[in-house]
């Protein structure tokens, strides 16, 4: 689950590391009156869960409340990447001498947090790792000794800090590592942490990413999950504990398991056709699920056929078998389908299938089933 | 021979009482698998599945009572990073956690307490192990497996049944079919089973099933150049999954252009290991080499 930036910043300020004064805003007004509390130059960022807001117009200076106000009207209006923009944050504008990168994500292959900076900061870090890896410094952190001072302190003398920042880095980076494992984080980053004109660091931008599995020791933080993460269909998948994801193409893939659910979209792609959607209906596969799973499916209109993809291990086909013919009974779809059953009482799963009123399209292996499934979208196969 | 279980392999069943626990375990006991013991706090000296499995109260009891020596985890995600410490700590050698949820922050600190106590954690996340006709230790269907020439090695389950039913009914058995879960961190990786097959007698194909997310199947790639003289066969799940989503699998998600299908395939093609371009053809690959 991502963060905005202003939630993130608020809870890195919990640890002890210094952001702007600003506050966030849903009006024109509101922004005005920040800005008027604050008062100089501010700054008016949209709050999206996407980068590249700046090139898309979503970060303004504003020299006034008034301006403020007015730059707040325009960003408000913006779509950025297909996000509507709800918020703005109005931060109190930095004085910027340098600006510096400082970020923690998971090291998998070392199975340890690690923590990188780089002089290069306000670029992403991914930009910096590939056009100029060496300006990178990166420290794995022990979850037992946690993050220690030689650590930061090579840190901030790889990246070439001004000595007299030392102490206050320490504290931040500190700061930084517990805000990520006391928040069950799987990235926590500071871009720009920014030196200013007076000689202090200032964190001006701030990113979370939350691990999803370790929400529920987070029930405050669980709350900030943004409506505009996820799509209505995703949301209703999420909360009916299936696992879903729309994409663009036309054909509906119903499977179990996330792995085979993911080979399933890129055997369409490579008969010619194009996945709808990734959907793991999980273990088991009772009728309910099959139904909700299904209805979900043909919710979107770009859904031209659907491909059920079952393999019976645990999970027996003549039960999947009639968890489709229920859910077909409950939802009636209007576009082809076929299925394919393999595994544990195949042979009974497709006579359940066959002897129903419905007319499926059938299968035996997963090439045969996605290539009727694509030339069915393409409306060059009769059920 | 086989990899990590087999006919000797005395198994332990943390969470034993609870619905999933049962259940699996029936299932293990009847395909041949030496359970010895299960575990549930609160419940020492009943029995499960019909009597046929003693209960103790913790792991210690039951290794000194039993001789288990290797465990599998279906306790709730809320408890089972406790339930692979306290398997380590009663100094069983194998741990398999099938359990899917555990939060990270937890699964680090698990992983670097065992990994000096020197055992072997299989998963989270996972569906387990299977050597045909000695021992089932998880979740896998056993009768689509059967004994053989080739050794699996998976980051996926439904996806590895379907590549082991092909390969079963192409007359391909198995050493050992090992899924090595779909999470971020994960005890046991590709390159640690790559060795165990490149050392095991008995296997002299093997398959690695990758997916998006992280960098193991590139690790692996340059495992396989520098040390593997088995033909090694391949496929990557995902090459059509869009960046920044979580494909099911906590671990399968492509971040800042890292973790793609399009790279995993690259690298294990430049060492000479053939990708499938579907699961199908994983059995068409390995019976050609």
């Amino acid at each position: 689950m991502k963060l905005h930036e202003y939630q993130s910043k608020r809870i890195f300020a919990q640890y002890g590391v210094p952001i702007p004064d600003g506050d966030v805003a849903t009006t024109a007004a509101e922004a005005r009156a920040v800005a008027g509390r604050l008062g100089g130059t501010v700054v008016v960022k949209s709050q999206v869960l996407v980068g590249g807001r700046g090139k898309a117009g979503g970060i303004k200076l504003a020299h006034s409340p008034d301006e403020a106000g007015q730059v707040a009207e325009r960003i408000l209006a913006l779509e950025i990447k297909g996000l509507p923009v709800r918020k703005v944050l109005v931060d109190q504008a930095a004085d910027i001498r340098q600006e510096i990168y400082l970020g923690i994500v998971i090291d998998r292959a070392v199975s340890k947090p690690v923590m990188m900076a780089s002089s290069e900061g306000g670029v992403e870090i991914e930009e910096v790792a590939r056009v100029n890896p060496e300006a990178i410094k990166k420290v794995h952190v022990d979850p037992f000794i946690g993050l220690r001072g030689y650590q930061t302190r090579w840190l901030a003398k790889g990246i070439g800090l001004d000595p007299a920042l030392q102490r206050s880095f320490d504290q931040i980076a500190r700061g930084l590592y517990q805000a990520f494992i006391e928040s069950d984080a799987s990235l926590a980053e500071i871009n720009p942490l920014v030196v200013t004109g007076a000689g202090n660091l200032l964190a001006v931008d701030g990113k979370m990413v939350l691990d999803d599995n370790g929400l529920y020791r987070h029930p405050d933080l669980a709350k900030k999950r943004d409506i505009d993460e996820e799509t209505p269909t995703e949301r209703e998948a999420r909360e009916a504990g299936l696992s879903y994801i729309q994409l663009d193409g036309e054909i509906g893939c119903m499977v179990n398991g996330a792995g085979l659910a993911m080979a399933t979209m890129d055997i369409t792609k490579h008969f010619g056709g194009s996945p709808a959607n990734f959907l793991d209906i999980g273990g088991g596969a009772q009728a309910d699920r099959v139904a909700t799973a299904l209805r979900l499916i043909l919710a979107d209109p770009n859904v031209k056929a659907v491909l059920f993809n079952i393999f019976g291990g645990i999970t027996r086909c003549d039960e999947v078998a009639k968890g489709i013919l229920t859910a077909l009974d409950e939802v009636k779809p209007q576009v082809p389908l076929v299925a394919r059953l393999v595994g544990t009482n195949e042979k009974e799963g497709r006579q359940i299938l066959a002897a129903s009123d419905y007319h499926l399209i059938t299968a035996t292996t997963l090439a045969e089933a996605a290539q009727k499934a694509v030339a069915a979208a393409h409306g060059e196969l009769e059920a | 021979m086989a990899i990590l279980v087999d006919k000797n392999t005395r198994l332990l069943v943390q969470g034993i009482t609870g619905r999933e626990g049962e259940f699996h375990t029936t299932q293990m006991l009847d395909y041949g698998t030496q359970v010895v013991a299960g575990v549930t706090p609160g419940k020492g000296g009943m029995t499960a599945c019909d009597g046929r499995v003693p209960v103790f109260d913790t792991a210690r009891e039951a290794v000194d009572e039993t001789g288990a020596n290797a465990s599998v985890v279906y306790v709730p995600a809320r408890f089972a990073a406790e339930a692979i410490l306290e398997a380590a700590d009663a100094g069983i050698a194998v741990v398999v956690c099938i359990t899917e949820g555990i939060p990270v922050v937890d699964m680090i600190r698990v992983r670097n307490y065992i990994k000096p106590l020197g055992t072997r954690l299989v998963g989270p996340n996972c569906p387990g192990l299977l050597t045909p006709g000695e021992a089932k230790v998880g979740i896998m269907p056993g009768h689509i497996a059967a004994p053989g020439p080739v050794g699996l090695v998976s980051r996926s389950g439904t996806l590895t049944y379907e590549v082991v039913y092909a390969l079963t009914a192409r007359g391909l058995g198995q050493t050992t079919c090992v899924g090595i879960g779909g999470d971020p961190i994960i005890g046991t990786r590709f390159i640690d089973c790559l060795e165990l097959f490149e050392a095991d007698p008995k296997t002299e194909r093997v398959v690695l099933i990758g997916e998006i997310g992280g960098n193991d199947e590139e690790i692996a790639a340059r495992y396989i150049a520098a040390h593997m003289t088995k033909p090694v066969v391949a496929f990557i799940a995902g090459r059509t999954a869009p960046p920044g989503k979580r494909m099911g699998h906590a671990g399968a998600i492509i971040e800042g252009g890292e973790g793609t299908a399009a790279g995993k395939i690259a690298a294990l093609e430049a060492v000479g290991v053939r990708v499938a371009e579907h699961p199908e053809q994983i059995a068409d690959l390995i019976a050609s080499e």
